[in-house]
């Protein structure tokens, strides 16, 4: 099946400027997302995981188009979205809706639930009588778990919860093919998070959604995706299977991470071995020269210094950036 | 004797919409060189219990029943005195470590000024330890990023300094707040390392506060587990997670997705986390709970204690799923 | 897990279907308002003012440009406040009469502030808004514009402006609409800054809405908390402004006038006795610019609560 979504080289850099320079000297040029390539098949769900700094939320804003892209192409069903004027791609704004981090922040303070809701609809489809608007919004409503009756209530009467609800809910009404879910449940509790998890899941499906899930808890990620792309500094270092990436990762920085993800379960966890990544991540405006995660690789090798390893592909679906790779399994996995 | 003793204590905060208990009835111990998880959620009132005994409630906010440390009550301690346990024999430590950091002093002097104040050291000695003390916390090349400023350290660097400042007194207890949330898993591993050698090399007691029960499970050797303001069970870490005896520390684990696992769809905990001000007559968890009985809502549970674990549950404990 | 339809059915069912009126934060803030006592009684203040500046000409029983030549040379003892010769504020120096005049003097000033705050907050709050949305060179541009204007010195300007085209009213509120938006746009600009990089403006932007759209839909209703409030502070500056203006007497040109220009007036004749002259239109004056201060501190602590 052709990818619904094909990003090929992807870069997005932002000018920084020192405060107080001269307004002629050149910006320096921060490197945010450095030649991303990844594909996604309709009705998959795929992982993005790094830490912060990694250049996974510039991503996901480089493919809704909040965030103009420096270089590459992002193949929507055919169409490049990188290199379209501004009135073509608002066009296809409707088949690819966020949701974002901060459920509450997410909503504007002085609209209603229900205008909420409504928004895209009604920007895509001004012509729809109201009549349809309030139905299907209360309909959606019911569909993501809020009583339809509270559509005028404001967002600030809401648990985060629920205010995620609200913002899945928007992101869902004009049916869109591609849904970004940029941390949609670092914010919420615990018992929150897995209703939310699940609610999208079973949206997902029931929907036929494609779905890109940006997160820095990789057992988040894990649960939900089919397949995890690993970024660090801005670049790719591995994309697996999430079954594969999380048993038997490649990357040396993949296993560093996965090594340090905690699990609820303390003889597991004391049984673990650890092996802790030193340092702390270089600064993008001057990344290292070749493999970016050199400086705090374990495996390093003096070639790393020189040129930059290529994504290569080592089985079917499984890509490495790392001419030393070798599978190493960090964890016991059962179930 | 244990070292920090809790008895009975409550933190009520005076709201416009009229008083709101944030913490209803929480007692505990902990012994010297332990190490004690307390996990909740939001508004579980796990903060507020370490804040009562600091004596870092906010303006609007009481605290009653004890808290003594060494047998001397916290809460109707003199400020003076407070201070004096605060700075030498207990320490806390805060998600935000610029909380605690003043931003335009160099480091040098924010913990050679403890040091001076509470050891009356000299500037030199002072400065020395301090080194010694960034060392320990692992901060490489101490020696020279001593002499440096806050916002010169990346958000890791900054909590291993909170770390350092917070033991300069050497404390027999240090609460921890939170310390590792706001930052990425790498660095998660490389803080809990730390704390892990503190408490080794200086036999410090540790409470832990966090809603994350990985890192509760690598640390911890007791686990206490709070919602809506009281404590729902507590017991040795290993017991609590391999057979917990309250419906909602089972649920909770059921609900958080495990890196080595491959489950079809998570458990999850229906309903929203409690409003404080308005919570039920019986058990704060009873709205929620998938085992609810009939005199749960009426009747709030004792904390009743049975061999080294504790719960407040009217279920049996064999039907606890 | 979803909560099955059947409990969401019940649980609809059991709250009547009712369609449950939220509390929008307008309607907190009018709560939060209302318990502040210093305000609301400044409020009915402003409002009692207000009344008596609309409705206070059906009073009187001289009109205001009417010079009581009987009082010719007496206005000291014969033009005291007093009800039985109508004049209850007394009459100023030319015998006219000035509970007329204090009137129509509060009437325009407190139209001059009411005009200064229009301006403000239509041309500010939008000029603001969409310098601050746009940002880069947009802004840049847009700023340094107001930065110019700020530059010059307006009372001059104002002065020369009231000398070469001839004093009038309509000059008057043209010279203070001019400048009351500056201020107000630089304000409008800071809080759009920070309300742009709010996560519900990038959720509008991605569902690609128009950026009008987007500044009026999503920006300026969250810039309204803080431009009320300065607005309402903006008031008193005008009217103080306007007020110095026709002290200079330049400003409202007889035989209109301000409670600045009575107040001058007043100033003017304090040794001659006629201490009501000055006393009843700095009474107005000074209530209605405590009221307003009063009230616009109110709406601060209302509106931003965590300021407080």
């Amino acid at each position: 099946m052709s990818p619904i979504l094909s990003v090929r080289d992807l870069s997005v850099t932002f000018d920084v400027r020192r405060p107080g320079s001269w307004p002629w000297t050149p910006a320096r040029k921060l490197h945010a997302v450095s030649e991303v390539s990844f594909d996604l098949a309709p009705g998959e769900c795929l992982g993005v995981v790094g830490e912060s700094g990694s250049g996974k939320s510039t991503l996901a804003r480089a493919i809704v188009g909040t965030v103009p892209s420096s270089g590459g192409n992002i193949f929507f069903e055919g169409a490049d979205l990188a290199n379209m004027d501004a009135r073509q791609r608002r066009v296809h704004r409707r088949d690819v809706q966020m949701i974002f981090q901060d459920p509450l922040a997410a909503l504007n303070p002085r609209m209603t639930v229900g205008e909420i809701i409504a928004e895209p609809l009604i920007t895509h489809e001004p012509k729809t009588p109201r009549k349809q608007v309030t139905s299907r919004v209360r309909a959606l409503m019911e569909r993501v778990g809020l009583l339809p009756n509270l559509v005028n209530r404001y967002p600030h009467e809401f648990s985060g919860g629920q205010c995620q609800r609200i913002g899945i809910a928007r992101a869902l009404i004009l049916k869109p093919k591609l849904i970004i879910c940029d941390e949609p449940v670092s914010a919420l509790d615990v018992s929150v998070q897995a209703q939310v998890v699940n609610l999208l899941m079973e949206l997902q499906r029931d929907m036929g959604l494609s779905m890109i899930f940006i997160a820095h808890d990789l057992s988040v990620v894990r649960h939900i995706s089919d397949r995890i792309v690993v970024m660090y500094l801005g670049r790719v270092m591995e994309t697996a299977a999430s079954d594969i990436l999380t048993t038997a990762p490649e990357h040396p920085y993949s296993q560093a991470l996965i090594a340090s993800v905690p699990i609820p379960d303390p003889v597991l966890e004391r049984a673990r071995p650890r092996p802790i990544l030193e340092g702390e991540l270089p600064s993008p405006l001057a990344p290292p020269s070749g493999c970016v995660f050199r400086t705090r690789c374990p495996k390093v090798q003096p070639s790393c210094a020189g040129t930059r390893p290529a994504l290569q592909d080592i089985a079917q679906g499984h890509q490495v950036a790392c001419p030393f790779h070798a599978a190493q399994q960090v964890l016991a996995v059962t179930g | 004797m244990p070292l920090l003793e809790i008895d009975n204590l409550r933190v009520t905060f005076s709201t416009a919409d009229g008083d709101v208990n944030a913490v209803n009835g929480v007692s505990f111990d902990i012994n010297q060189g332990e190490t004690l998880a307390i996990v909740g959620e939001s508004g579980s009132g796990k903060s507020q219990t370490a804040f009562a005994m600091m004596g870092l409630l906010a303006k609007n906010g009481r605290a009653a029943g004890a808290a003594r440390f060494d047998g001397k009550d916290l809460l109707t301690m003199s400020n003076r005195d407070l201070n004096q346990i605060r700075a030498r024999e207990m320490a806390m430590i805060f998600q935000d470590p610029m909380t605690s950091l003043n931003p335009y002093m160099r480091i040098s002097d924010q913990m050679a000024e403890v040091l001076m104040l509470h050891k009356g050291m000299g500037k030199a000695a002072a400065i020395n330890e301090a080194t010694k003390m960034l060392d320990a916390v692992r901060i490489p090349d101490a020696r020279a990023r001593i002499t440096m400023f806050p916002h010169e350290f990346s958000g890791g660097m900054r909590q291993r300094i909170m770390i350092a400042m917070a033991l300069l007194c050497q404390p027999r207890l240090l609460i921890a707040d939170e310390p590792t949330t706001a930052l990425d898993v790498t660095v998660q591993a490389q803080i809990m390392q730390v704390l892990g050698d503190i408490r080794r090399d200086f036999g410090t007691a540790v409470i832990l506060i966090t809603h994350d029960l990985g890192v509760v499970a690598g640390f911890c050797d007791r686990t206490l587990v709070m919602y809506g303001g009281q404590i729902m069970e507590e017991g040795p870490t290993d017991d609590v997670f391999a057979s917990p005896v309250h419906p909602y520390t089972s649920g909770l684990l059921k609900a958080v997705p495990r890196l080595d696992r491959a489950d079809a769809t998570l458990a999850t905990i229906a309903g929203e986390p409690p409003d404080m001000s308005r919570l039920p007559a019986g058990c704060p968890f009873s709205p929620r709970c998938a085992q609810v009985l009939d005199n749960c809502r009426a009747e709030r549970p004792v904390l009743a204690t049975r061999g080294n674990r504790r719960r407040a549950c009217h279920l049996p404990i064999k039907e606890v799923a | 897990m979803l909560p099955n339809p059947s409990t969401v059915e019940s649980v609809a069912a059991a709250m009547d279907m009712a369609e449950l009126r939220g509390r929008s934060l307008w309607a907190d803030a009018r709560t939060r308002f209302s318990r502040n006592k210093a305000a609301v009684v400044s409020l009915v203040l402003l409002i009692l003012i207000g009344a008596f500046a609309v409705f206070g000409s059906y009073l009187t029983t001289h009109e205001r440009d009417f010079i009581d030549f009987s009082l010719t040379g007496r206005y000291a003892y014969l033009g005291v406040p007093s009800f039985e010769t109508g004049h209850y504020f007394g009459t100023d120096a030319d015998g006219r009469d000035l509970y007329a005049r204090t009137v129509q003097g509060t009437g325009i000033s407190l139209m001059v502030g009411a005009v200064g705050a229009l301006v403000a907050v239509t041309v500010g709050t939008l000029y603001g808004a969409t310098a601050g949305y746009f940002g880069g060179r947009i802004d840049g541009a847009m700023m340094r514009i107001v930065d110019i204007l700020m530059s010059i010195p307006f009372m001059f300007v104002l002065i020369l402006m009231l000398v070469i085209f001839g004093r009038s009213i309509f000059m008057l509120f043209l010279g203070i609409g001019l400048i009351s938006w500056l201020d107000m746009a630089r304000i409008a600009r800071g809080q759009t800054m920070t309300i742009k990089n709010k996560e519900f403006v990038e959720a509008a932007h991605a569902i690609g809405v128009h950026p009008a759209k987007i500044i009026l839909r999503h920006i300026v209703p969250n810039l309204l908390g803080i431009v009320i409030v300065y607005a309402t502070l903006l008031i008193p500056n005008m009217i103080i402004f306007e007020s110095f203006i026709s002290y200079l007497g330049l400003g409202v040109q007889e035989p209109d006038t301000s409670l600045g220009a009575l107040i001058g007036e007043g100033a003017r004749n304090m040794g001659n006795g006629v201490l009501w002259q000055l006393f009843f239109p700095l009474f107005f004056f000074v209530m209605t610019i405590f009221a307003l201060f009063f009230v616009g501190d109110g709406l601060r602590d209302a509106l931003d609560p965590k300021d407080r």
